[in-house]
């Protein structure tokens, strides 16, 4: 439980990150979502063709002409779509599909790191090299070896366009980032697994449990705070994936194009507007999925006791609130009588 | 207390977003920059002084020695490089974002794609050039290329065409005296060439098909080759006509019964480059780049074994797509007598030669093409010219961006067989139609 004396200080400690966080993501996101409601003409003047470049409000028609076919739509994977929601279901999929494989394959490196055994040290370092290698190098690599006459058609016998704008150009973008981020899941889960005592396993070694029976009654249990935590960052991490696709797969592909992507093309077609209303969403996208996690799942990137018990004052708090505030109701009622 | 909940709000969904937003923040801060800005009569091209050179990576580590010897004769007018890098979409941006600084990089000279002139101008990234320089002597489709609006906002710096790489060695075997000029020529020779032992497994034509501005290019020369073209003169779309219909149908049965191998769906220049190289294309579409390479690279099997014509077309030589980059200058540029006089020295004939035996890129000057120096070192350059003096600029659009990206999305899914020719191209028309209006 906190004193008063410490609320000023924690206000005064607190203040400068605040300010940092400001600046570099307050302010981005007000310019942003100023920017969002206003467009500029592209009407070019018929004597000397230069453009007026004057920008103008336009309420929500930014976001309005991308969920609607009004600026024609794009052929992907999921039909012919406007491209806003073509990026969206893209997004949703890349989402899916990479998080439950990288998952799965996290949990089994980290149960493999956790072994002790004969060359764990090398076993960990491989596991932990594509992690650290920078996404576009990734991306670059990954370009060469699925080029039509690379090193994957070379082991599979055949010849798939990986590179071309295709369901096999999904794949290359799945194996790709499978590759690089299951080793994150893989790291956290490790740091979950380190905390879980040994005396817990003996127990159920004592009790005749399988091998089976112990992962899923006491390993996923422990682990599951750390696997939270991983999980939503990777989740939130795929849905604005962008250098991936981007570097090995390249722009306006739709088969592979993400908001991210969609976003960066408006603005170098220098349509500012559309590109800020469009990241504005993949934001409240982000926000709502973030929301959900933490509702849904209990993802707790903090959990001592002291945030528990601002809690339970808050929560307190909020009672009293509603007991005071319920008091002038009937105080004002009363007057207008 | 409900301070720490929102700092944590905060900080989770911060730091996850904010890379995203940095991207559209960046469109900030260019609400009132008007484009005819200084460009509009105030553009004094007597004032003398220091000036920067803008390009994109110089590969050939040449350009620095070039400034010097300028740097020398002119000590008070110093000309300083500035480098960008070599991906042509990062110098796009860096180009406009001087412009939406006004002029806060510092650009004065800028060495501009042929295709962003239109873009520039209208948005006024360049400012025209005063009409006392003249073109005359330099290529008409460079020049073209760098006029907007009956005014010159570049001055012809580089150029290049498309070449046709054929195999003399199998063109002999086969009894064929000369390179094909039409595309029934082109496949009935590689039927023949096929049929010969040891052949079957070669590919008739390599192009650049992956979904990218190499595919606009190629496209364009279909389309050209067959008598049908782009834009009308006076910036109309005119892709759906018989003509253009007719290339863009040879190329897609070219794709259906295997003349054009399905994986160049995904090739560029180098993939393709490679394929001469080991020897598995009879005839390639390219770029000039490539005959240094092939008769010089260590791992190239094609030594001595190729040469060059122009491309072929639908009834003779078809129609090359221009490249090639132009000189333009800063909306924001200052000493712009100094910006002047270096572009006339920088284009003129003793520069340009030095630059092209350096860089191997192209001539602007029509002269160069015969000059006995040149066509020693670079044996393809009198048919390079050939391809040059007919070549065609790819469409001028203000927001070309879109109109490439529209071009590669009809043109990508025809070859790739997702939709019919017809469709395909009857809706690029529609698309181009609103993209070109003004």
């Amino acid at each position: 439980m906190l004193s008063d004396g410490q609320g000023t200080l924690a206000a005064m400690l607190i203040s400068p990150t605040l300010i940092v966080i400001f600046l570099v993501v307050g302010i981005p996101i007000a310019m942003t979502i100023r920017d969002s409601f206003y467009t500029k003409s592209n009407k070019v003047d018929p004597t000397t063709g230069l453009l007026s470049n004057k920008e103008h409000f336009v309420g929500l028609q930014n976001f309005t002409n991308a969920l609607t076919s009004q600026l024609g739509t794009v052929p992907g994977e999921w039909g012919n779509l406007p491209r806003l929601v073509n990026a969206f279901l893209n997004n949703m999929y890349f989402t899916v599909v990479c998080v439950v494989i990288e998952t799965v394959l996290g949990v089994a490196m980290a149960l493999i790191m956790s072994k002790a055994f004969r060359g764990r040290g090398i076993v960990r370092a491989a596991i932990l090299v594509p992690w650290a290698i920078p996404t576009i190098v990734s991306a670059k690599m990954w370009w060469l070896i699925f080029q039509a006459s690379g090193v994957a058609n070379r082991i599979l016998g055949h010849t798939y366009l990986w590179l071309g704008d295709s369901a096999s150009s999904q794949a290359a973008v799945i194996i790709a980032d499978t590759w690089k981020t299951a080793p994150f899941i893989g790291l956290l889960t490790l740091a979950g697994l380190q905390t879980i005592p040994a005396e817990v396993y003996e127990a159920a070694k004592v009790d005749g449990a399988n091998a089976w029976q112990t992962f899923v009654r006491i390993t996923l249990p422990m682990v599951k705070p750390s696997l939270v935590v991983a999980v939503l960052f990777r989740t939130l991490d795929t849905m604005r994936m962008f250098d991936l696709p981007y570097g090995m797969i390249g722009p306006h592909k739709y088969y592979v194009e993400t908001l991210s992507m969609f976003a960066y093309d408006e603005a170098n077609n220098l349509r500012y507007g559309p590109a800020a209303a469009y990241s504005i969403l993949l934001f409240l996208l982000i926000v709502i999925v973030a929301f959900l996690f933490i509702k849904l799942l209990g993802a707790e990137l903090i959990t001592d006791d002291e945030v528990l018990a601002l809690r339970a004052q808050r929560k307190r708090q909020k009672a009293m609130h509603k007991r005071a505030k319920a008091m002038p109701t009937i105080t004002s009622g009363e007057s207008a009588v | 207390m409900t301070r720490t909940r929102s700092v944590r709000k905060i900080a989770l969904v911060g730091a996850s977003v904010a890379s995203v937003l940095a991207i559209a923040a960046c469109g900030s801060g260019n609400s009132n920059s008007s484009s005819s800005g200084a460009s509009s009569g105030g553009a004094n091209w007597t004032q003398t002084g220091p000036i920067t050179y803008v390009q994109g990576k110089d590969t050939s580590g040449k350009v620095q020695s070039w400034l010097d010897i300028w740097n020398k004769a002119h000590p008070d007018q110093k000309v300083t490089l500035i480098e960008l890098s070599d991906q042509a979409d990062q110098q796009r941006a860096s180009m406009i974002q001087n412009a939406q600084n006004k002029g806060a990089s510092g650009y004065d000279v800028l060495s501009v794609d042929v295709v962003w002139t239109a873009e520039f101008a209208a948005n006024g990234v360049i400012q025209p050039l005063p009409t006392d320089m003249k073109t005359d002597g330099y290529l008409p489709a460079a020049v073209d290329s760098a006029t907007y609006f009956n005014k010159l906002y570049a001055f012809p710096s580089t150029s290049d065409g498309a070449l046709l790489y054929y195999r003399t060695d199998l063109l002999k075997a086969a009894n064929i005296s000369s390179p094909p000029t039409t595309w029934d020529q082109l496949k009935s020779d590689c039927t023949k060439i096929k049929a010969m032992p040891g052949n079957s497994k070669m590919i008739c034509y390599g192009g650049q098909f992956q979904k990218y501005e190499g595919l606009t290019c190629n496209i364009a020369e279909w389309i050209n080759s067959a008598g049908g073209q782009f834009l009308t003169p006076d910036g109309k779309p005119d892709v759906n006509s018989t003509a253009a219909m007719k290339g863009v149908d040879t190329l897609a049965s070219w794709f259906k019964d295997g003349t054009i191998d399905q994986k160049e769906l995904t090739w560029t220049e180098e993939p393709s480059r490679t394929a001469f190289e080991s020897g598995q294309l009879i005839f390639l579409r390219n770029w000039p780049y490539v005959y240094t390479l092939a008769q010089t690279d260590a791992t190239s099997k094609v030594k001595g074994k190729f040469a060059v014509a122009p491309i072929p077309g639908l009834t003779g030589p078809g129609v090359s797509t221009l490249g090639g980059h132009n000189m333009g200058v800063s909306t924001y540029a200052k000493n712009l007598g100094t910006v002047k006089a270096f572009i006339e020295w920088w284009n003129n004939e003793e520069q340009q030669k030095a630059h092209t035996i350096a860089t191997s890129n192209a001539p602007t000057l029509t002269s160069l093409y015969t000059d006995p120096q040149l066509t020693k070192q670079f044996p393809y350059l009198t048919t390079l010219y050939d391809s040059i003096k007919n070549a065609k600029p790819r469409p001028k659009a203000v927001r070309y961006g879109d109109v490439t990206s529209a071009i590669q999305d009809a043109t990508y899914s025809v070859i790739s067989g997702s939709a019919d020719a017809t469709t395909a191209f009857n809706s690029l028309q529609n698309t181009l139609t609103t993209l070109t209006q003004s």
